[in-house]
Parts: structure tokens; C-alpha cells; sequence
């Protein structure tokens, strides 16, 4: 073979399953096979799907200083690093394990390149330096897509939570309450304002009382929030009560600026569910009184 | 007095509620009082979500200081948005060009011993917010 065109994209067509052989040894060796959570065949497959894609692009793409990792022919290989991210994180590998998984290939490119460059040094600089850079290309796009599916992982774990943290509970005949917790942001406010709307229709009830007393912060746009769902409880023919304001909560509302008009609120939850029971004609009374 | 600082970046809604904690986090560390904790961690979410509301992002920056000789907590929140075209009418209650109730920026005022408000036009807002801790 001239060496004047050895490359990666040359040494791909000619050895590769000596390069793929040299890639798992690479990576067994740098003690990145995990084993545990990913079976050696699903490693073997895992490197053989990206391999060949690479060596599919590299057919048409270019893959020396010129290389462009935007071309639509390296869009296989960019689908098989996102296929392979997906599956590695949701299988809890690390991010140093994910970086490597890509990174060593380098070196199974290296080991061809350095035994047919041999009498040329710097032709053989500038392969490897072309190598590096685009083996790092794709151990960069691995990270990121990584990096994605972490967020994936992470935003569907908030709506998650978000839809398990405001339960509507039936707590008398007629009376609904909702116990609320933690950050009160736009979402999880109109999941609440559905979930107890939802509520008076089935329970046929009258008052609805919402617990703030796990709120921490009340601002302008959880007051905005409350202010709304009370609206609307009042026009779908209820009450709403609003308790669980704290002597610390009160101030700091009414520095704010905040009113709340037409919402009856209450210090604890006890003394809203007495207010509701006074609103249904509910009388309650201590034993031997 | 201690001169750890921390950076928060305002990007999307959820960040608000990180720079709550942060906020709490310092004040609790530092002994502050009940009240005082509320009022100025209210305020720090106001200001917050005005940089990710008017200015899609900023960074907040949450160290201890001195305030007439006191202890103090500061709050300074840095965004690069449109800023602010007339200060007074945006400090009046009620004032919104959002859709939030319009009380966020005069309340913020309230709620903290001094705040500070820089905007120019097209280059973006600053607002300082600092309490004594007791």
C-alpha cells in the first residue's frame, strides 16, 4: 500500500476485525468493561455496530485536518454513539467508563498506523494527529449525548414527582383538602389547581382547603398560583380556604404587597378544616364538655 | 467572617429553587433568624426569576458581608436581558410587562435592609440585595 494513503479510513478496510480485536483488548485492559452491568457480547456487539459505522463514513467522509463531524455522512455514526449512550445509561455505566469506551479506540488505531508508517515519522505524526482528533470528536458527541439522557432521566423524575406530591384528599363529607409540599412552580401549580378541581366535582365538595404549611417560600408567583386556584374552586360553586400561613409567611406577604381577597385563609390545617365544618353546618365538640 | 461565595446560574425555572436553598443554606450557617430568613429568601426568588422571566438568564452570586457594622447576607443578581426602560414604574406594585402580579421588584425592596438596582437599555440588569442577619 502507498503510504500516502493510509489513514484511518484505508486501515479500516483493511483490518478490521484486527482493529476491532484490538479495541476490546484496549478496553478490557484499561479495566473499562463492565462486566457486571454490560455482558462481553453485548460490548463485542456494542463495538462492532460503531466500528462499522465509522468505517462506513469514512468511505465518503473525509477524515484528515479536514474532517467534519457536521457532514450528513458521519449521521450513522452519530446515531450509533446516541443508541450506544442511551443503553450504557440506563444501565448506570459512569461518565469516565463512557468517555473511555469511545477514547480507546484511539490506541487500536495508533497500533496499524504506527507498524505502516514506521519509515515515515511524519506522515505518521499526522495521522495520529488526525485520528486523535476525530476519535475525540465522537468520544465528545458520546459525552453529550450521555449528558442528555441524564437530563432525560432526571426531567422525568420530576414529573414524576410532580404528579405523586399533590394528592387530593376527601378529608370530611364536602370538605376536600390538599396538602402541599416543597417548590409550587407554574406546573406542579396547575397539576394541583386540575387535581382539586377535579375533586370537588367527584366529591361533590364545598369547601376545598389547601395546606401550605410545607411550602417554604411563598412569592408573588405562588401567591399568583393560589390566587388562581381559589378563583376557580369559587366558581365552580365552593369555598376555598387556604391555611398553613405562618406568622413568618403572613409578614412576609404583606411586605410583599400581596392581598387575598375573598380567600378566608387559616394559621394551621386544624383551624381551616374548623372553618370548614362551621361552613357545612358541621358542630364539633370535646368529650365531657 | 467568612468569604465563601456562591455562583448560581438562572437558566430555567428550576434554578429559582436552587438559589433558594443556597440562600437558605448560607443563612442557616450563619444563625440567622427565622423572619429573616423567609423575607430574604422570598426576595432572592423574586429576583431570581426576573432574570430568567425578563432576560432568559443571569448569575447570582450569594456571599456573606457587613452592613453598618453588622453581619449581612448579599445577594447580587447579574443578567445581560433588554433592562430596564423606566425604574420607577417598574418598582411601583402592580407594574408588570410579564404577566406575574407586578409586585416582585418594590417587594424585593421591602423585604431586604438595602437594595440596589442598576439597568442600562440593551445591556442588562443588576440588582443587590443585602439584610443584616439580625
Amino acid at each position: 500500500m502507498a503510504s500516502d494513503t493510509i489513514d484511518i479510513a484505508s486501515i479500516l478496510k483493511s483490518d478490521f476485525e484486527k482493529i476491532l480485536s484490538a479495541w476490546l483488548r484496549v478496553q478490557a485492559r484499561e479495566g473499562i468493561k463492565r462486566t457486571d452491568i454490560i455482558s462481553a457480547e453485548e460490548t463485542a456487539k456494542q463495538s462492532r455496530d460503531l466500528l462499522s459505522a465509522i468505517a462506513r463514513a469514512a468511505e465518503d467522509a473525509r477524515v484528515d485536518r479536514e474532517f467534519d463531524f457536521g457532514n450528513p455522512a458521519w449521521d450513522g455514526v452519530r446515531q450509533t454513539l446516541g443508541e450506544i449512550s442511551k443503553n450504557r445509561t440506563e444501565r448506570g455505566v459512569s461518565p469516565t467508563e463512557m468517555a473511555w469506551f469511545v477514547s480507546s479506540l484511539k490506541q487500536a488505531f495508533f497500533t496499524p498506523l504506527r507498524e505502516l508508517l514506521s519509515e515515515e515519522p511524519s506522515k505518521l505524526v499526522e495521522q495520529i494527529t488526525d485520528a486523535t482528533r476525530v476519535v475525540d470528536n465522537f468520544a465528545l458527541h458520546a459525552f453529550d449525548c450521555y449528558v442528555q439522557e441524564r437530563e432525560a432521566i432526571i426531567e422525568r423524575q420530576q414529573s414524576e414527582m410532580t404528579e405523586v406530591s399533590a394528592p387530593v384528599v376527601k378529608i370530611w363529607d364536602r370538605i376536600v383538602t390538599v396538602p402541599l409540599l416543597g417548590t409550587l412552580d407554574s406546573f406542579r401549580a396547575q397539576t394541583v389547581m386540575e387535581n382539586l378541581l377535579q375533586a370537588i366535582v367527584e366529591r361533590e365538595a364545598e369547601v376545598a382547603i389547601i395546606d401550605i404549611t410545607g411550602v417554604s417560600t411563598v412569592d408573588t408567583m405562588v401567591a399568583q398560583h393560589l390566587l388562581k386556584t381559589a378563583a376557580a374552586v369559587r366558581l365552580m360553586g365552593a369555598e376555598c380556604v387556604i391555611s398553613g400561613i405562618s406568622p413568618k409567611i403572613a409578614q412576609t406577604i404583606v411586605h410583599l404587597g400581596v392581598e387575598l381577597p375573598n380567600v378566608v385563609t387559616r394559621v394551621d390545617l386544624q383551624s381551616g378544616l374548623a372553618y370548614a365544618f362551621e361552613r357545612i353546618g358541621v358542630s364539633t365538640r370535646l368529650n365531657g364538655l | 467572617m467568612n468569604d465563601e461565595t456562591w455562583t448560581i446560574s438562572l437558566r430555567k425555572p428550576a434554578d429559582v429553587a436552587h438559589a433558594r436553598k443556597i440562600a437558605m443554606q448560607a443563612l442557616d450557617a450563619a444563625g440567622a433568624s427565622a423572619i429573616v430568613k423567609t423575607r430574604f429568601v422570598t426576595a432572592v426568588s423574586e429576583i431570581a426569576r426576573n432574570a430568567i422571566v425578563h432576560a432568559s438568564s443571569g448569575v447570582m452570586v450569594i456571599g456573606m458581608g457587613r452592613l453598618n457594622g453588622n453581619r449581612s447576607i448579599i445577594a447580587r443578581c447579574e443578567d445581560r436581558g433588554p433592562g430596564i426602560v423606566d425604574t420607577n414604574a417598574a418598582l411601583k406594585d402592580g407594574f408588570s410587562t410579564g404577566r406575574g402580579m407586578g409586585l416582585g421588584l418594590g417587594g424585593s425592596k421591602r423585604l431586604v435592609d438595602r437594595f440596589e438596582l442598576e439597568t442600562r437599555v440593551g445591556e442588562g440588569t443588576t440588582v443587590v440585595l443585602e439584610t443584616r442577619l439580625r
